[in-house]
This record gives C-alpha cells, sequence and structure tokens, in this order.
C-alpha cells in the first residue's frame, strides 16, 4: 500500500502540476522535499543517539528486562505472539509510557529500538510482523494523556484555559487508539497465524536462554 | 487539578530518568559511560539507515503539496466534511495530519493565531493534532530503521485510526464545547 500511495503522489503531482503550469514548482518541490527529509533526519540523530545511549545503560543494568516482567496483562495481550519475558515488551512499554505523557522526542527511540528487538522475532526482515504492524498501529493513533505542544502554543496566544482541550484531547484519542487496537486485531485475525522466527544467532543480546519453537514457525 | 499534576510528571520524567538510568547502573557494577557510546553508536547508524526513507517520503509529500492537488484534493471532500459538522476552517487538518506532522502544526498554530485560542474552530484543531500522529512519518521512521519494505496492513490501520480520530475529536469538541 505504501508503494501505491507514494506512486500515486508523485504521478499525481506532476499531471496536476502540468495541468496547471506548475511543473517548475513541483520539480523544485521534489529537491526541496528531499532536502526536509535529511533536515528531519539530522534533527533526528542527536535524539537518537542520546536516548539510545542511556537505553542501552537501562538494558545492561536489567532495567528493561524489569519493566517487561512489570508488564500489565493488557499489554501482554496486545501482543500475544512476543514471549512475556522478551526485551521488545519492555520497550513497548518504554514507548507507550512516553507516548502517554508526550514525551515525544523520547518515545521514538524507544519505539525504534522496541521495533530492533521484534525484529530478532521476525521471520522474513523485510516483512512486517503482525506484533510490529500493532505497535505502530499504537503509535500512529498517537496515545495521549497530556497535548503538551497543544497547550503551549493556545497559551502563547493567550487563551483564557489553554488546558481545557485536555479533555476533549483524551476522548478522541481514546476513541481512536480503540478503533486502531479493533482495525488491528481484525487484519491480524485475517492475515492469519502469527509467524515467529527462533532467536536469529545475529541478535544482540549475547546469552539469551529463551526457546520460542511455535507451530508453523518455519525458521 | 489533575492536568497540573499530569503535566507535573511529564516535566519531571525526563531529568529524573536521566539522572537514575546511569546512577542504578552503576550500584549494578555497569561501565556507564563506555556503555553509553556503544548504544549511542547504534543510535547513529539507525538514524543514517532512516534518511533514504524519509528522503523518498518527504520529496512525495513536498511535490504532492506544491502542484496543487492537495489543495483540489481538500476541496472535493469539502461538501462532505461540512454536512457532518466540521468548521471549514479546520479541513485542511484532515489531509494534513496523515501526512506532514511540521505541516500541520504550523497550519494549526497559524488557525489558532488568526481565530482566537478560545474560539471553537481553534479547539476542534488543537484536539486533532493532540489527538492524531503523522501517520506516513511514523510508518517511515519506525519501519525504514528496521529495513522493512513491506508494511502489510499498518498503514491501513493507521490511516483508519487517524479517520476515526479527526471526527471523535470533532464530536468530543462539540459535546464539551457546544457550537461556535
Amino acid at each position: 500500500m505504501v508503494n501505491w500511495i507514494w506512486l500515486g503522489m508523485i504521478v499525481f503531482s506532476v499531471a496536476f502540476g502540468a495541468a496547471n503550469g506548475k511543473l517548475e514548482t513541483v520539480a523544485e518541490a521534489a529537491f526541496g522535499g528531499a532536502q526536509t527529509g535529511v533536515t528531519v533526519c539530522l534533527g533526528l540523530i542527536s535524539i537518537l543517539v542520546f536516548w539510545m545511549g542511556l537505553m542501552k545503560i537501562a538494558e545492561n543494568a536489567g532495567l528493561v528486562r524489569q519493566l517487561s516482567k512489570l508488564m500489565s496483562p493488557v499489554v501482554r495481550k496486545l501482543f500475544p505472539d512476543v514471549p512475556p519475558d522478551h526485551p521488545a515488551m519492555g520497550y513497548i512499554l518504554s514507548n507507550m509510557s512516553a507516548n502517554l505523557l508526550g514525551l515525544g522526542n523520547a518515545a521514538t527511540p524507544m519505539g525504534i529500538r522496541a521495533m530492533q528487538e521484534l525484529q530478532k522475532l521476525n521471520p522474513d526482515p523485510h516483512v512486517a510482523t503482525p506484533a510490529m504492524c500493532t505497535l505502530l498501529a499504537l503509535n500512529t493513533a498517537s496515545i495521549t494523556l497530556v497535548p503538551t505542544t497543544m497547550i503551549a502554543i493556545r497559551m502563547n496566544f493567550g487563551s483564557l484555559h489553554p488546558a481545557d482541550i485536555v479533555a476533549s484531547t483524551l476522548l478522541a484519542t481514546a476513541v481512536s487508539t480503540g478503533a486502531a487496537i479493533l482495525a488491528d486485531r481484525w487484519y491480524r485475525r485475517r492475515s492469519g497465524p502469527p509467524r515467529i522466527a527462533k532467536p536469529r544467532p545475529d541478535a544482540r543480546t549475547p546469552g539469551n536462554s529463551m526457546t520460542v519453537t511455535p507451530p508453523g514457525a518455519g525458521g | 487539578m489533575v492536568v497540573e499534576w499530569i503535566a507535573r510528571i511529564s516535566a519531571w520524567t525526563i531529568p529524573m530518568l536521566i539522572a537514575f538510568i546511569p546512577l542504578y547502573a552503576a550500584f549494578r557494577k555497569v561501565p556507564v559511560y563506555e556503555t553509553f557510546i556503544d548504544g549511542a553508536k547504534d543510535g547513529f547508524q539507525t538514524a543514517v539507515s532512516i534518511i533514504p526513507h524519509l528522503v523518498g517520503m518527504m520529496t512525495a509529500i513536498g511535490m504532492f503539496r506544491a502542484s496543487g492537488a492537495l489543495d483540489a484534493l481538500i476541496g472535493s471532500i469539502r461538501p462532505f466534511l461540512e454536512s457532518v459538522g466540521v468548521p471549514s476552517q479546520v479541513l485542511p487538518l484532515a489531509l494534513l495530519r496523515p501526512i506532514t506532522g511540521a505541516g500541520s502544526l504550523a497550519f494549526v498554530s497559524d488557525l489558532i493565531k488568526t481565530e482566537g485560542p478560545d474560539s471553537f474552530a481553534a479547539k476542534v484543531a488543537a484536539t486533532i493534532q493532540g489527538s492524531t500522529d503523522t501517520t506516513l512519518y511514523v510508518l517511515t521512521v519506525y519501519f525504514g530503521a528496521i529495513g522493512i519494505r513491506n508494511a502489510r496492513y499498518a498503514l491501513k490501520v493507521g490511516l483508519f485510526s487517524d479517520f476515526v480520530g479527526f471526527f471523535a475529536a470533532v464530536a468530543a469538541c462539540w459535546l464539551l464545547f457546544g457550537s461556535a
């Protein structure tokens, strides 16, 4: 689907630009967009480098594993095909907590670390697993308790009650997260039983004693 | 009251984490600085591996906006959205939000400025911005970081939840703040 959206956007843009006599602007925008992509990545570098450094410390100190043990039954239900004591669970939980508190900058590296851990359970490294899709659904639905940025902007422009959007945001986010989880469930069921790989030899955590061999895991 | 409390927790979380994690690790005899550098290197590699994905996506989005195709699409959904009670000023957000975080943030800021922060449209826009995420960006970054090429149904689920979130935000604002 990403392939089609991408192709559609480009073909549509060129067709539209040609019809409106804006082809030059469209071409410029292509290079401008490329530059934005790199700029966004440069901005991400500092955040990723810092948080992944800190998270490595947390992982080696055993904090991530402890967090995954403390994990609530709800999260276990959302990710039935991930072993409960797998480090991925700890990172998923960190990612969800960071999203809840509106710590956008910290949530992304934690989500990426969670994806990297889930990738170790993936039999086909180019195709997303159901667990990855669920994690992505939770992140795009953006479970939020406090929309910090929005409150700050409203405050800037002199709102009388800058925080009164908290209630409406909470309501909307609850509905959209619920919808995301239901839709994810539906597709997950439709796409058949989960496929999980045995831990690959290149898995980064040495001495990993866990053995995951569910039925149908072709390796 | 509760809101202030949560906001305070948010403000304290990051400094506390930054202090607590290395301190705890040091007690567990982990060489903290070396471990930090080790993990930070992975962070750098991850960031670099995302570049092609983001460049590809941002190029398409940039072209799409510059060609006027986005405006045309917004125009085509206008009658439908207005008929279900969406304030007309908020319309572009329905399409901007899933494809560009910076773009939609700029749009919402401008709307809050021009309409006033306590106007109904501004509240709806802020609620939408706060309760949905830039699905294409999240997908690009998360899956780009681990080299996933086939996202399966993930994009459909994300766009569906944006769709639901948009209307839920409008409905919540009608419910809580009444009409303009």
